[in-house]
């Protein structure tokens, strides 16, 4: 093997690698609250919803959970404009992102709120709460306390995934590794710096997600 | 302007999605081949053996796969290889393939129980023999859910690589819909073809899982 490794480019490029993972990481922050926030109605539909909902609600997280993201993307960002949602390559890959994880932390969640015991529902109804507080109070927070390994693994997932908005022209750290490659071709060199960029977010959201939960599930903490 | 009906469109499709599922199958298999591998030097009595597979895993998982696309298809052609893009498509997709179906295994094979282990031990059967006839025929049944739910991300993984120049479904999807303009109906009969596909086995693996819930029988 004759190739000179070459990583001189990083003084010139560093700008858009910067602005790469800004948008990545700005793409995982509004998925991933917005999409957990999602999930967690759906699931709650789910779980204890109207019946008439349900099958909707079932088919959306079907559909999305057995095709390929990239698809979802295409068809919000080329095939939604012809029924007049015409959307910004951001835009669409924060939708993307949010329609993705929403429905696949709602099975998640919904895991949690069925391993509730039954008691909690009765206990919350025994003092006078209505179904909806008692799943606000009583279900919410110990269910999502119990799947959260579980849900921040899928909240990584989805940003690893993140790296496919690129193909709609969203600025992301993939998109910067490739504008790098095109005009130094240095392709190795830059798919391997952003790699370990990737690999470094990773690390660092699983660390930031495990501290999100010991400040929401304090008790966990103390345990 | 030729006019392309809904049955042209589809009929392309479908002639493209046989190689979604050629390049699945592969990458399953071969997935499951480095993976069981995996597996094995991931309980392995040696710590280097159990610090690689970890490593291995630990970046596999943590990478996304359309970067492990990318290098395969740049690194390989550093070596003076000319790297087709089926190559590099296949080889990323059964390197990540065996990252997660190792991990997975591994979980089943740590359920069983480490009574197993030393009885097999005590009927001096060499590692081996215990994982041939002792751990794996009863880690195996556990495995089977979270490893036919996992040939799901296996297919969609294969949408990505598209983005390399392998044609196959996606690919097709963009070829038809630059030819047709018509990217709500094509990208939507391509999600349908791999909603196809994909969900029997998501189905079923839910159906296995509470057949052969054996892993949560004791909670």
């Amino acid at each position: 093997m004759n190739y000179q490794f070459d990583f001189g480019w990083l003084f010139e490029y560093y700008p858009q690698i910067v602005k790469g993972i800004a948008i990545t990481i700005e793409l995982i922050a509004v998925g991933g609250v917005a999409g957990i926030s999602l999930g967690i109605v759906c699931a709650w539909v789910r779980a204890l919803g109207p019946a008439w909902l349900k099958p909707v609600v079932a088919a959306y997280v079907e559909l999305i959970r057995n095709t390929p993201f990239l698809i979802q993307l295409f068809f919000i960002f080329f095939g939604l404009p012809s029924l007049g949602l015409q959307l910004g390559e951001l835009q669409a890959a924060n939708l993307a992102m949010v329609v993705n994880l929403g429905a696949y932390s709602s099975e998640i969640i919904r895991a949690g709120i069925q391993a509730t015991p039954r008691g909690q529902f009765e206990a919350g109804a025994s003092l006078a709460m209505s179904p909806f507080e008692t799943f606000r109070h009583v279900v919410l927070v110990p269910s999502l306390e119990r799947i959260w390994p579980a849900l921040s693994s899928q909240v990584v997932i989805v940003m690893l995934g993140s790296a496919v908005v690129s193909q709609i022209a969203a600025e992301d750290l993939t998109f910067a590794a490739n504008f790098i490659q095109s005009r130094t071709f240095r392709a190795f060199e830059a798919y391997i710096v952003s790699t370990a960029v990737y690999l470094l977010l990773a690390i660092l959201l699983r660390q930031l997600l495990a501290m999100v939960g010991w400040a929401i599930f304090p008790k966990r903490a103390a345990r | 302007m030729i006019e392309f009906t809904t049955w042209d469109i589809l009929r392309n499709l479908l002639l493209a999605a046989r190689w979604t599922v050629v390049l699945s199958l592969v990458s399953f298999v071969g997935g499951g081949i480095v993976g069981l591998v995996l597996l094995f030097l991931r309980i392995s009595k040696r710590k280097s053996a159990r610090a690689f597979a970890k490593y291995y895993i630990e970046l596999f998982q943590g990478t996304p796969l359309l970067m492990q696309l990318f290098i395969a298809f740049f690194g390989l052609g550093l070596f003076g290889i000319d790297v087709p893009a089926w190559l590099a498509a296949g080889l990323a997709l059964i390197l990540w393939t065996a990252a997660f179906l190792g991990e997975i295994w591994r979980g089943c094979v740590e359920a069983i129980g480490k009574g197993q282990w030393e009885a097999s031990a005590s009927l001096g059967m060499g590692r081996l023999q215990q994982m041939r006839f002792v751990i794996l025929p009863q880690a195996m049944r556990i495995a089977v859910p979270p490893t036919v739910g996992f040939s799901v991300q296996v297919i969609k993984g294969t949408a990505l690589t598209s983005i390399i120049g392998f044609v196959e479904l996606s690919k097709a999807g963009t070829v038809v819909t630059n030819a047709t303009f018509q990217p709500f109906t094509v990208y939507g009969l391509v999600a349908l073809i791999y909603f196809a596909l994909c969900w029997p086995l998501s189905k079923s693996s839910q159906i296995l899982e509470r057949k052969l819930n054996v892993a949560h029988r004791n909670h």
